[in-house]
């Protein structure tokens, strides 16, 4: 991609009229070629979103009121569900990240042959877009009531671990599925960080008597500390915007805040639609806290790495 | 630096292939099981005989090359004119495409049911009431892609001199469709492909959308079985995992030696 593959070829009718070459000065008429797009996203993506944060404000007969609000952050049923979205989203999220950065750790720096490396990477691509409906029945087969494992168990150990009281159906559950999706993105981004960790650096720190833990302690996890932390805060986000998964393995047992919302959406299950907005606008809010950090983060690590 | 063998990056290793191929090879294990006592193919025939499943994945079919062509030609000038002309949007168009992260999508086809469902009250007239088309799916599904197409399309961007081979096109006398066909584009077509194949993935598989706004897709066809059968659903999965697995793979192939090509995750 670094090179021009074929070079720009220039119609050589001789009729063409050589057009004239526009100054590169800014206009403000320059705006009008991003006008499609920014239509798009303000009838698509702002317009929705606004209207969410208005009717979270707005009562049965349209009138201002902040009960919606008050509703979310006192009802039990509301807090609930965003703690069990917000357990999750911590539970899979470093989890995801610890496992996967040692994932990458292991391919990038562990002596493993490069082959293992492009067939993890490649793999890590696929599994972390591997998600929703397929992704919980493929979890069903595996450790739910007939699961392959479930049945390994039983066999070998001779507990029926469902009839133990277990049962996969709950946030832990849960978590082990989300988790085939979180690790495989930390790989992802993580196995370029770890390449830009250069070896002048590690040289240095060794000449200066440094041993291997003092370089990891001193020199390689500050300078890889913003980018793990705001990989670590998009897992975060990535599980808690999450509905497909939960919905697909679960049904309604775990009620995830996403869960809630798409049940309001099919049938007003809670007889009032400011409840709804006023919960679709919770997780716009925390979302947006959760890009703000991950930018903050990206920002400071591209001052190391490159 | 030395690079040495280490026993714990081998364990690790292993204990993260474990987790990927476990689960698929038990769905497929199970997608076997159907007639009891011996492994056969029972299952897929039975989802391959099911009429509905060819409605439901030519709807995602159709789904899918709307997005992606939708997505293509908003993404593609805007990336083009970003990099030509309007340097200074570059965090606002940045910003934009990565919104989808911010609106999750239950969150946004919330929102979007109940702006369109009403519509917008102009003048005393309901206007913009498209709930009964397939705009706001189609609509979603392109913001759904725009994180991984102008991702995509960016970083090709980025590896070649738009302005100058642009000025170098113009001063020879190259009109614009001749810049666009004969320069930019080739210069694209991976990055381009990339952005598609993810997209077709996405969208093939989406299910909180085509649900949530009650239109026949794979993703809720496969739902809706998963309820009702016992092992289809696990040859449906399979299914999905080859065709996930089948773009992933072409965006390798087409991007071979292609730095910096790096996607992040699809729709949970």
């Amino acid at each position: 991609m670094s090179l021009i593959k074929s070079p720009p070829t220039v119609s050589s009718k001789t009729s063409e009229k050589p057009v004239a070459v526009p100054s590169t000065r800014e206009s403000p008429w320059d705006w009008l070629g991003l006008l499609p797009f920014l239509l798009f996203a303000f009838l698509f993506l702002f317009a929705p979103s606004a209207s969410i944060f208005v009717n979270s404000f707005q009562d049965l007969s349209g009138h201002f009121t902040l009960s919606n609000l008050a509703a979310i952050l006192t009802e039990r049923d509301f807090l609930n569900a965003y703690k069990a979205s917000l357990s999750i989203s911590f539970i899979t999220a470093a989890g995801g990240a610890i496992f996967g950065f040692l994932l990458a750790y292991a391919v990038v720096m562990g002596g493993l042959p490069n082959s293992l490396r492009t067939f993890l990477l490649t793999f890590s691509g696929v599994a972390s877009n591997f998600a929703g409906v397929p992704l919980a029945f493929a979890f069903i087969a595996t450790m739910g009531n007939a699961g392959l494992v479930t049945g390994w168990i039983e066999t070998i150990l001779g507990v029926d671990i469902h009839a133990q009281g277990f049962t996969i159906y709950n946030i832990w559950g849960l978590s082990i599925v989300y988790m085939y999706f979180q690790f495989p993105l930390m790989v992802l981004i993580m196995a370029p960080a770890l390449d830009g960790l250069r070896r002048e650096w590690k040289e240095a720190c060794e000449n200066l008597g440094g041993t291997s833990m003092q370089y990891w302690r001193y020199v390689a996890f500050p300078i890889l500390m913003p980018s793990l932390l705001g990989t670590t805060i998009l897992l975060f986000g990535n599980a808690f915007g999450a509905y497909a998964t939960a919905y697909a393995f679960s049904g309604s047992f775990i009620n995830l805040v996403t869960i809630v919302i798409g049940a309001q959406l099919q049938g007003d299950v809670l007889f009032n639609p400011g409840l709804g907005n006023a919960l679709a606008l919770g997780m716009i809010v925390i979302m947006t806290l959760c890009m703000l950090g991950y930018l903050y983060m990206q920002r400071i690590s591209a001052r190391w790495v490159r | 630096m030395k690079r040495r063998v280490n026993i714990w990056a081998w364990i690790i290793f292993l204990i993260g292939i474990i987790y990927f191929f476990l689960p698929l090879f038990s769905t497929f294990e199970f997608s076997m099981r159907m007639i009891k006592g011996r492994y056969t193919f029972e299952a897929y025939r039975e989802a391959f005989t099911d009429p509905e499943f060819f409605v439901n994945f030519g709807y995602s079919l159709m789904w899918s090359i709307l997005t992606i062509i939708i997505s293509l030609l908003l993404v593609v000038p805007t990336a083009y004119w970003v990099h030509w002309r309007m340097r200074r949007a570059r965090a606002l168009v940045e910003f934009i495409t990565l919104m989808p992260f911010v609106v999750p999508a239950v969150v946004l086809v919330f929102g979007m049911s109940r702006l369109f469902g009403g519509g917008l009250k102009l003048f005393g007239h309901s206007i913009l009431v498209l709930t009964p088309t397939p705009i706001p799916l189609i609509a979603g599904y392109v913001v759904l892609s725009f994180p991984y197409m102008y991702r995509a399309v960016d970083t090709g961007l980025r590896a070649i001199d738009v302005r100058t081979l642009t000025e170098a096109a113009l001063s020879l006398g190259a009109g614009w469709r001749t810049i666009i066909t004969q320069v930019i584009f080739p210069n694209l077509r991976v990055a381009i492909l990339s952005g598609v194949f993810l997209t077709f993935a996405i969208v093939m598989g989406e299910f909180t959308f085509a649900s949530l706004l009650s239109w026949p897709a794979f993703g809720p066809y496969m739902e809706e079985i998963g309820s009702m059968r016992a092992y289809t659903p696990q040859a449906l999965a399979v299914v999905s995992f080859l065709l996930t697995w089948g773009s992933i793979g072409l965006i390798n192939w087409v991007g071979r030696g292609a730095p910096g090509q790096q996607q992040v995750a699809g729709a949970h």
